[in-house]
């Protein structure tokens, strides 16, 4: 039991990988991809808990009680709202893919020219 | 290459990427055994050091602030690429309100959606500035907070009487807001430097823990940071608005 | 030392099928819907990691922003098919 986090973050990413290059739209490989990133957060979060341990905000606890690792959940925050914006453009870049080629299906894109 | 061919080669090179990525996780010091200095460190420092009680903010925003201006702009580039992307093509027009297609009704909204939306929109408004400017003593941040003000407008246009995008502020306005936070962090690292201390340097007064104006830039860099998230986010929305609502194509290319 | 809670496996094991549902599924609202599911189970997991800030930033984004960006981003490209 004490590895579930990580083997569920491999999961996760063999998952996700597995929807990008089995999928037959092109928003469907967007979310795919955003199941991968989720990956990392799981992997990163695991590795920073401790047993019986609280969280590193000091408001209302007294200053010696142990807490979590404070520097991994600063890596983790930024990382899921930048995501979110990654993936508008991921998404805008769909919309022009179908507004150019009639169809999201990854099969039928051909590059662009012109 | 086929697609059998291509499934082939991904479940044997992911059975080998999944083996190694296993047998490196297994090396870790396993789950809840965290050993490692650094987290400890700042435990045991941050507070007194920056008068700060929520020390995520503090490593967020302050020890790692360079970290957290190179995010910054990841943010600030995807949405001007957003923009860039789905402004009318020249082969579009902007189909006048008026005009209603055919299969798609527009349904308005009854006085029940309304009458909930206004102060739905307010308590998301106010907790979004709470959240953002308690960053430093409680879970809380600039990005936090700017995510849930940035909810706020989209409420007042779900709860609008008419789906059009005009209800969003103007993009013009959204434009201005993102660059004052994106260049408002580079104006707090400036004025760290001018001050003779290092780029991103925590230079304001600290005041005492625990009160809402202390620990110095955490505070500022707080604002600064959920007005450009806010900015960011309402512009993705609104472009992608007024593509699936406004903008239509000249002629079907393939029916339609 | 203590020991992982019963609440952390279930909320793991949950985890774990949203992923694979949200990969399996093939309609795009159903796939916006799987995504809005995961990204609340993972705000869950994380506040069993004991990290609020980060679980605050999912709910809003992972459970709002990006199903709402896929949902935009279907209706655009469906309207073009008539």
């Amino acid at each position: 039991m004490s590895y579930l986090p990580y083997a569920v973050a491999i999961w996760l990413l063999v998952v996700g990988l597995y929807g990008v290059i089995s999928s037959r739209n092109l928003i469907h490989m967007v979310v795919c991809l955003g199941v991968v990133q989720s990956s990392t957060y799981m992997l990163l979060l695991g590795v920073g808990y401790r047993f019986g341990a609280g969280a590193p905000i000091y408001y209302d606890v007294p200053l010696r009680t142990p807490a979590v690792d404070p520097v991994v959940q600063a890596l983790c925050l930024t990382d899921v709202v930048v995501e979110a914006t990654v993936m508008a453009v991921l998404l805008a870049l769909c919309v022009q893919a179908h507004k150019r080629f009639g169809s999201l299906d990854p099969e039928r894109l051909r590059p662009l020219k012109g | 290459m086929t697609a059998r061919l291509r499934m082939a080669l991904f479940l044997s090179s992911m059975a080998v990427v999944a083996a190694f990525t296993g047998w490196g996780a297994a090396q870790l010091p396993g789950f809840g055994r965290y050993p490692g200095p650094y987290g400890d460190v700042i435990d045991r420092v941050g507070v007194q050091q920056r008068r700060a009680t929520d020390l995520v903010s503090a490593v967020n925003v302050d020890y790692r602030a360079i970290d957290t201006l190179g995010e910054e702009f990841i943010l600030f580039t995807a949405a001007t690429g957003v923009i860039v992307l789905l402004r009318a093509m020249r082969d579009e027009r902007r189909r006048p309100d008026e005009e209603a297609d055919p299969g798609r009704e527009r349904p308005g909204t009854t006085d029940l959606i309304r009458a909930a939306g206004l102060p739905l929109a307010t308590g998301i408004g106010l907790l979004g500035v709470y959240v953002l400017s308690h960053g430093q003593l409680t879970p809380g941040g600039g990005f936090q907070g700017g995510v849930v003000v940035a909810c706020s407008p989209v409420v007042v246009f779900l709860a609008g009487e008419r789906i059009t995008v005009r209800r969003l502020p103007p993009t013009s306005a959204l434009e201005v807001a993102e660059t004052i936070g994106a260049g408002g962090f580079i104006a707090v690292g400036l004025a760290g430097l001018l001050a003779g201390a290092a780029f991103l340097q925590n230079i304001a007064p600290l005041g005492s823990t625990g009160s809402l104006d202390s620990s110095g830039t955490i505070a500022i860099i707080n604002v600064v940071v959920s007005v450009e998230v806010a900015a960011a986010f309402l512009l993705i929305i609104s472009e992608f608005l007024e593509q699936a609502l406004i903008v239509r194509p000249t002629g079907g290319r393939g029916g339609g | 030392m203590g020991e992982t809670s019963g609440l952390q496996v279930v909320v793991y094991v949950l985890i774990a099928a949203a992923g694979t549902a949200v990969v399996l599924s093939r309609e795009l609202v159903k796939v916006a819907m799987m995504l809005s599911f995961l990204g609340l189970v993972l705000a869950v997991a994380f506040l069993t990691f004991q990290a609020p800030d980060v679980s605050l930033s999912e709910i809003a984004v992972g459970s709002l922003a990006l199903p709402l960006l896929i949902l935009l981003a279907v209706s655009k490209t469906r309207s073009r098919q008539g």
